[in-house]
């Protein structure tokens, strides 16, 4: 399936874009991740957390081809 | 009153001292109110080895962040007794000094809106997507955090 995902502050500076839609067959987020971390190996370091359909998600969670955002610490007020 | 769709909580830039005014102006024909609460959050300039924090860019995933700004809305009009609640927080780049954002709550009574408005602001800090890159005056930049 097709999955848009939108990448936001420091995690967006890594990607080098906002927003990318990959090609991906396997089912879980973990997955997604180590293949987004063999794309970008410096999001290793980085801590975020992980959005799909704007709700947040664990690693275990299988992925429903709604739109994915990872989003770095959050620096509101 | 309360009101019941998601709002566009976000503003471009700083949010001015006559909106503020403004806004507390507005509820002068709302009488039933004895005491209003306000929580203004301004940007610091933060010296962090030795250099000095002129701005922050604020950017945000905003869809989810308005969501979570009206669930805070509700949550918030579930826990305490409030008249009204306005919430309002800068995208874009505000410089220090400036108001980044602005919550404003009111209730017949005085001690609820002390409550509400922490609870408002604490829920805000830890669960809305809003990203702050931190500018210093040599133009370099580091992303803030919150604690």
């Amino acid at each position: 399936m097709n999955i848009s995902i939108k990448y936001f502050g420091l995690i967006a500076e890594i990607t080098q874009c906002a927003h990318e839609t990959l090609i991906f067959s396997e089912s879980s987020l973990n997955e997604l991740l180590a293949q987004l971390y063999i794309k970008y190996p410096r999001l290793k370091e980085k801590e975020f957390q992980v959005a799909q359909d704007q709700e947040l998600i664990s690693k275990e969670t299988v992925l429903t081809g709604k739109e994915l955002a990872l989003l770095p610490p959050f620096a509101g007020g | 009153m309360k009101d019941r769709k998601p709002k566009n909580v976000f503003r471009q830039g700083a949010i001015s001292s006559e909106f503020i005014g403004e806004s507390i102006a507005k509820h002068q024909t709302k009488t039933s109110i004895g005491a209003h609460n306000i929580f203004l959050g301004q940007v610091r300039a933060d010296k962090i080895n030795d250099k000095e924090v002129v701005a922050i860019e604020y950017t945000a995933y905003e869809d989810m962040a308005n969501a979570k700004f009206h669930e805070i809305r509700e949550a918030t009009f579930e826990q305490f007794e409030l008249t009204c609640m306005h919430i309002y927080h800068s995208i874009g780049t505000v410089k220090a000094g400036e108001i980044c954002l602005f919550v404003f709550v009111s209730s017949p009574h005085r001690k609820v809106v002390f409550e509400a408005l922490e609870y408002i602001v604490e829920e805000i800090k830890a669960h809305v997507p809003v990203f702050g890159k931190e500018i210093f005056e040599d133009e370099s930049h580091q992303w803030k955090v919150n604690n």
